[in-house]
């Protein structure tokens, strides 16, 4: 099928992978196949965002474009974004509220569930042309992908397969999500950030907890770090999720002094916020965790970075090319000094975030460094060869869970 | 008080401004601003919807500092500059008290391998006090027209 080398993994661990993977088209491919169209959930939207019978939002799973609507029954329903006649998109626009979709080519409608229920001039006109008579709208439909919703968040599958979606992420992961999304939330903002690398290594790059307080120097340099604080990494069963947390006793300005004994380039001396109030928030959490991580295989982030709340979309574009999908939230409950607070700190995150504008450069580096060694291989040694959680954040379990993960569904 | 229209008090201020960034004088970047200030960066999908968060949102000029600073001495990002290329400045209210104005820009990014692109364009829509000789921004939202930013947004617009 390809003029491409088979991918070989050079050891039986996970410590191993193959430059080749961010590289060939082929994989993308297979990748489409087996993991995006596999046993797997893919993150569209929120519950609250289609919240009335006809809400609809547009999205991917994988390179597959699908449309998510609510019915009037109350249910959300998910069909592949492609019409069964020629193939055309049948939605256009990102998010919208409509009775039924009619494609635009040549006007055939769908209604919320993804049912083909009209074919224009399908008795033809005058007596002439139209479809044959035995054609059948209901063996038409595009493709539909089973919906499931936990803490409101809208998770969708091609696969019949797939564990339900709490057996998928398991008590670990489901009780991480619960904290967070635990009562109604409101959409703050929305943008996309441009990856210039292959998706899986921005995924990576979210388990990696050895690099967070290595590559992003803003608490750090403003004596606002926090690697003196507890915390760990969980790494689900299947190895493809994971959360990484931390939490203080009392919120933050306890700097210590344990970078300045490291003699890390963090430790520089002299500099502090002119405005400190960007991370004097307001406690929500009574665990007193102040970061947690959290990811969901194959390309969901759910962030609390102290009252930062996020999620990110991990959809690739190209082999070197990733969409991130950047949801800001807050709480509906959410007082005005209370938003404010959450509107001060979303400068940590997204393109132009404090400690996450690194995150969309480091992905690019990676992928040009390694233009000429597909045949090489990088190392993921970190905390040895296990996948499994750890009370230390210095480790890179839960990368090494991913390719466990990954390789599981790709067979490699 | 000066003796020029309010049109071109505002094109000199627009002149000095991007001229400032694109010559990475940012340190006088936030001198642009009246300490109570709001400056922040969106997008239009944003603008339209309502929703409040940006980019880079502040409420005030030390933010502004702060994020020089960090841009200085902390975040990490290839060597880059940009191009501002402004349009006409729209005023759509003038009042004694209160000037506002809509200007269209572009700006191009500048690598430092010599990659040159198109990186944003979108509208500054801005808040003056036309009382002073100087014009200080009580506040500019960047409002850019496409959602989708490239790799990352390091240095301001």
């Amino acid at each position: 099928m390809s003029d491409y080398q088979p991918i070989h993994w050079s050891t039986e661990g996970y410590t191993r992978v193959p430059y080749a993977v961010y590289q060939q088209p082929d994989v993308l491919a297979q990748e489409q196949k087996k993991i995006y169209e596999g046993p797997t959930w893919s993150y569209v939207c929120l519950d609250a965002e289609i919240p009335q019978g006809g809400d609809y939002r547009t999205s991917h799973v994988g390179n597959a474009p699908v449309v998510v609507v609510r019915d009037d029954d109350g249910e959300i329903y998910a069909f592949e974004n492609r019409c069964s006649h020629r193939g055309a998109l049948i939605c256009l626009d990102r998010a919208g509220k409509t009775r039924d979709f009619q494609c635009v080519y040549h006007a055939w409608t769908y209604d919320r569930q993804g049912n083909l229920k009209g074919v224009a001039f399908e008795a033809g006109l005058n007596g002439a042309g139209g479809m044959p008579e035995h054609f059948c709208k209901e063996d038409h439909s595009p493709r539909k992908l089973r919906v499931a919703v936990f803490c409101g968040l809208v998770f969708v599958s091609f696969s019949e397969d797939v564990d339900s979606i709490e057996d998928y992420l398991g008590p670990e992961i489901c009780a991480r999500i619960e904290r967070v999304l635990n009562k109604p939330v409101e959409v703050i903002g929305r943008f996309t950030q441009v990856l210039p690398n292959n998706w899986k290594l921005y995924f990576e790059n979210v388990k990696d907890s050895y690099h967070a307080s290595l590559l992003h120097l803003f608490f750090t340099t403003f004596k606002l770090n926090r690697l003196s604080q507890r915390g760990a990494v969980i790494v689900s069963e299947s190895g493809g999720h994971h959360v990484s947390y931390s939490m203080v006793d009392a919120p933050d300005q306890a700097a210590g002094t344990q970078y300045q004994e490291q003699g890390l380039r963090s430790d520089q001396d002299g500099y502090r916020l002119a405005d400190p109030s960007l991370l004097q928030g307001f406690k929500e959490f009574e665990d007193g965790i102040t970061l947690q991580i959290l990811s969901v295989f194959p390309g969901f982030v759910l962030q609390q970075i102290q009252n930062c709340l996020a999620i990110r979309q991990v959809l690739p574009k190209g082999v070197a090319s990733t969409d991130l999908h950047w949801t800001y939230l807050g709480y509906a409950s959410d007082t005005p000094e209370q938003r404010e607070v959450r509107l001060k700190q979303a400068n940590l995150i997204g393109p132009a975030g404090f400690v996450s504008m690194e995150d969309g450069a480091v992905g690019g580096f990676v992928q040009r460094g390694i233009a000429a060694a597909g045949d090489l291989e990088a190392v993921i040694e970190m905390g040895g060869e296990s996948t499994s959680s750890s009370p230390s954040r210095v480790t890179e379990a839960s990368v090494r869970g991913f390719w466990k993960a990954y390789r599981q569904l790709m067979q490699a | 008080m000066s003796t020029l229209s309010l049109r071109e008090r505002i094109a000199d201020f627009h002149a000095a401004y991007i001229r400032c960034i694109d010559q990475d004088a940012l340190e006088q970047w936030p001198d642009f601003f009246e300490a109570q200030c709001h400056y922040s960066v969106t997008t239009a999908e944003n603008d339209r919807a309502g929703l409040a968060a940006g980019l880079i949102w502040a409420n005030n000029r030390n933010m502004l500092h702060d994020r020089v600073s960090a841009l200085r001495h902390a975040n990490i990002y290839e060597r880059q500059s940009y191009r501002h290329i402004l349009g006409l400045p729209f005023i759509t209210q003038s009042t004694p008290e209160v000037v506002e104005v809509e200007t269209p820009f572009m700006v191009v990014r500048i690598m430092h391998d010599g990659q040159t692109d198109l990186f944003v364009c979108g509208i500054y829509r801005d808040v003056f006090k036309p009382g002073s000789d100087t014009l200080k921004l009580t506040s500019r939202r960047v409002i850019c027209d496409s959602n989708r930013i490239d790799t990352l947004l390091a240095v301001p617009l």
